[in-house]
């Protein structure tokens, strides 16, 4: 399969990419920071994400979406990552889409997806309860009663969770902690007696949520998937997620580089062109090197998961480990590269700083990543 | 749909040709560098099935599929060869011949050659009878090759070359040479001139270079008034730079491919057995571990990216100068993969003159992969060309 965008893929991108440098630059995600904004995104720009299509770029053209696959996907995750833009595209269209469409019964998909495509709904996936991600450490608990389960647990770095109408929930219903068995997951009313939200404020001034659950009762309609068999419907939509986390990162990258190089381009020190040094010169072109062989990685991870291929999730531990890894190599150099500049809160660069931080740890480091990998290839 | 079933029907024609004309012992796997044939008047067949495929290939022209058929070649559209090339590896044929002159010197001469040095060469090539060899480097003229002092002087009808030539490969069993010369000593890009000439030429002679990984291809060359006919300059005289320039893309190709190799043992096997693993199935050496599974993980991305770079080519999206990154990437990957390896081999991999380390295969290995990054352009001028010619920054 050619690693480069179609036609198609190609006005798709032109379309975001103008769409959001026109819309959602960098400069509102200042002015959403500094206002201490409540919602945390902009709702009439997610309003014109949904009349573009984004928000239902993943749901079946039968509930109103676009039908289209993770490419597609990644290609308006990159433009987000260019402009920094806040939204839920990544927690409701993406990771509460792909969860819903893997293990959702016809029933709940129909309930659920023509509005998530629409965007009057919002939807998270809640799996993380430490500060590390360790999907398989699920400890939050899911006991049996009369008409269903109650939950009790705390979840954290849930995206969007403040926000969040809907909580598409992993807990342990059997089974020990670290077992991959006996997950399962569960449709949470973000306002169900015994949710407790506490908006959590990050370092990237995008959103996240630690979310309380004190004997929430739901009924086994309710229930995602199968009883205690929720983890291949868990793995599937994390790879989606962290796929679209990748191609974040590779936008988010790109974009600091671009800048950077551009800034070598103009600064003068000791009567010359910075970029003329060849110390920096160097460094710029390894970046660039980076920069391209990541971009390989992260589209074949698109293209094996729209594939359902064998071995796609070893593909998308990579492409996450070495978006992972690159982006944080250019924002590291990005700054160093914008001297003084680069320190301070008026230049933009260290808005893209937090943000790789943040999506580096996103369902899970490249450490992990590379944990994975070594896993899956018996050593 | 004319040109689908011309196609196919090429394809079923040269299926049946190769079955038919493809000796069963060139359809095994090559083992050695000797199953590689590399023609030649010294040329020794290692059998004579190697002979009679190399015979009966070079009479079709498909030694060189793409040349045209008056040079020697088979004329083939590239459509026609991607075919042959396809069913040559699904039948597992070898390669008839390899040579510098089928991948450098060859295409040079199509671009710059007049008619008659075409005629001369280029159907020796394909026929395997010529062997070349390269001569660019000279010691004081490395990375900085247009300032080489390699002398062709004007004696009229004929030049005079005096000098020397290092890094040579194989020119101890090559028949004649495609040198850089100097022909203007005021100029230094603008004074070069590309000759071609014999290497039996009396004069021309060479000795072997041991490197610190033993035995190698490379050789010192030595020119004392060798003569040179004018016939023998190939375009135009003191523009010899141009045609350097237009070789020197091919071989960055060619060697940027090396990381691509994947018949080396894989490193995680290796490294269960030396280091073994621990009760959940790891590595017993973590840190090892995290370095094999990073390596892994950028060789299985440069390999995407040989493929991607390959896709945007046919699109005509790729800068050329990406041919740079490649051969930059490439070349410290292949020397990451070594030090890994080493690592991994721990006392057996330092074994040098062993039956049970096929005479230090790793060692030796390990210390040639870091000529790597300093052979057809060191890895620093590759990002010179990356910063100067895709970022454009300024003054590089």
């Amino acid at each position: 399969m050619s690693l480069i965008l179609t036609e198609e893929q190609t006005m798709l991108r032109d379309s975001a990419r103008d769409f959001l440098a026109d819309k959602a630059p960098v400069m509102q995600l200042r002015q959403l920071r500094d206002s201490k904004d409540a919602t945390g995104f902009s709702p009439d720009l997610w309003k014109q994400f949904a009349e573009m299509g984004f928000s239902g770029v993943l749901v079946p053209e039968e509930f109103g979406g676009m039908g289209l696959g993770h490419v597609e996907a990644g290609v308006v995750m990159e433009q987000i990552g260019h402009q920094l833009t806040c939204s839920p595209f990544l927690a409701s269209s993406i990771a509460a889409v792909t969860t819903l469409r893997h293990a959702g019964t016809p029933e709940q998909q129909k309930t659920w997806l023509s509005r998530l495509a629409s965007g009057e709904l919002i939807a998270t996936l809640a799996v993380d309860e430490k500060s590390k991600h360790q999907p398989t450490q699920i400890s939050m608990r899911a006991d049996t009663t009369a008409s269903g389960f109650t939950l009790n647990g705390t979840k954290t770095f849930v995206l969007d969770g403040h926000v969040a109408d809907l909580l598409i929930v992993a807990a342990r219903s059997s089974g020990e902690i670290g077992d991959p068995k006996g997950i399962t997951l569960f449709v949470v009313d973000a306002k169900a007696s015994g949710v407790e939200i506490e908006r959590t404020l990050m370092v990237d001034a995008h959103n996240a949520a630690r979310i309380t659950f004190k004997a929430v009762q739901v009924s086994t309609k309710d229930v995602l998937g199968r009883v205690d068999a929720g983890w291949a419907t868990l793995s599937a939509a994390l790879d989606c997620a962290r796929t679209a986390a990748a191609a974040e990162l590779l936008g988010l990258a790109d974009e600091v580089f671009q800048r950077t190089v551009n800034y070598l381009k103009e600064r003068k020190q000791f009567g010359r062109t910075i970029g003329e040094f060849q110390g920096l010169q160097h460094r710029a072109a390894e970046l660039y090197c980076e920069l391209e062989i990541t971009r390989s990685m992260v589209i074949h991870a698109q293209q094996q998961i729209d594939a359902n291929a064998d071995g796609a999730s070893r593909t998308v531990s990579m492409a996450k480990a070495r978006a992972g890894r690159t982006a944080t190599l250019a924002v590291q150099e990005a700054v160093q590269m914008h001297g003084g500049m680069g320190m301070t809160d008026a230049f933009e660069i260290g808005f893209f700083m937090k943000r790789a931080r943040v999506l580096q740890e996103l369902f899970g480091d490249a450490n992990f990543h590379l944990d994975q990998l070594a896993r899956q290839h018996g050593y | 749909m004319n040109q689908t079933i011309e196609i196919s029907e090429f394809r079923n024609n040269t299926r049946a040709w190769l079955e038919a004309n493809c000796p069963t012992q060139m359809r095994k796997a090559m083992t050695s560098d000797d199953d590689t044939c590399w023609g030649g008047r010294k040329w020794k067949f290692a059998s004579d099935a190697q002979k009679l495929w190399l015979e009966r290939m070079a009479e079709r022209g498909w030694t060189v599929p793409t040349w045209p058929k008056e040079y020697g070649g088979g004329g083939l559209t590239g459509a026609e060869a991607k075919v042959l090339a396809q069913e040559m590896a699904s039948l597992g044929c070898r390669p008839p011949v390899v040579s510098f002159g089928i991948w450098m010197l060859g295409p040079a001469l199509l671009k710059f050659g007049t008619h008659e040095q075409k005629l001369e060469h280029l159907p020796k090539i394909a026929r395997g009878e010529i062997r070349w060899c390269q001569g660019y480097s000279e010691p004081n003229a490395g990375s900085d090759l247009a300032s080489l002092a390699t002398r062709a002087d004007d004696m009229g009808d004929h030049f005079i070359v005096n000098g020397q030539k290092i890094w040579t490969s194989y020119a101890d069993e090559c028949d004649w040479i495609f040198c850089l010369v100097r022909t203007d000593t005021a100029k230094k890009h603008t004074g070069i001139s590309f000759v071609l000439f014999d290497m039996a030429t009396p004069g021309a002679s060479t000795r072997p270079i041991r490197l610190i990984s033993g035995k190698s291809p490379f050789c010192e060359t030595f020119f004392d008034n060798v003569r040179v006919e004018k016939r023998n300059l190939v375009g135009t005289l003191d523009a010899g730079w141009d045609v350097a320039k237009y070789l020197l893309m091919h071989e960055r190709d060619i060697i940027g491919a090396i990381g691509e190799v994947s018949s080396t043992p894989s490193l995680s096997e290796t490294a269960k057995s030396t280091v073994g693993l621990d009760a959940l199935g790891r590595l017993s050496e973590f840190h090892l571990r995290s370095q094999i599974a990073e390596f892994e993980l950028d060789e299985a991305a440069f390999r995407l990216t040989l493929q991607r770079v390959g896709d945007m080519a046919k699109a005509s999206l790729a800068h050329p100068a990406m041919s740079s990154m490649l051969k930059y990437y490439g070349a410290e990957l292949n020397k990451r993969r070594w030090e890994l390896m080493a690592s991994t081999g721990g006392s057996d991999a330092l074994e040098w003159e062993s039956k049970r380390s096929d005479q230090g295969q790793t060692a030796r290995t390990w210390l040639r992969t870091k000529g790597n990054s300093i052979e057809g352009g060191t890895s620093e001028v590759q990002l010179n060309v990356i910063a100067k010619r895709i970022l454009e920054l300024p003054g590089a």
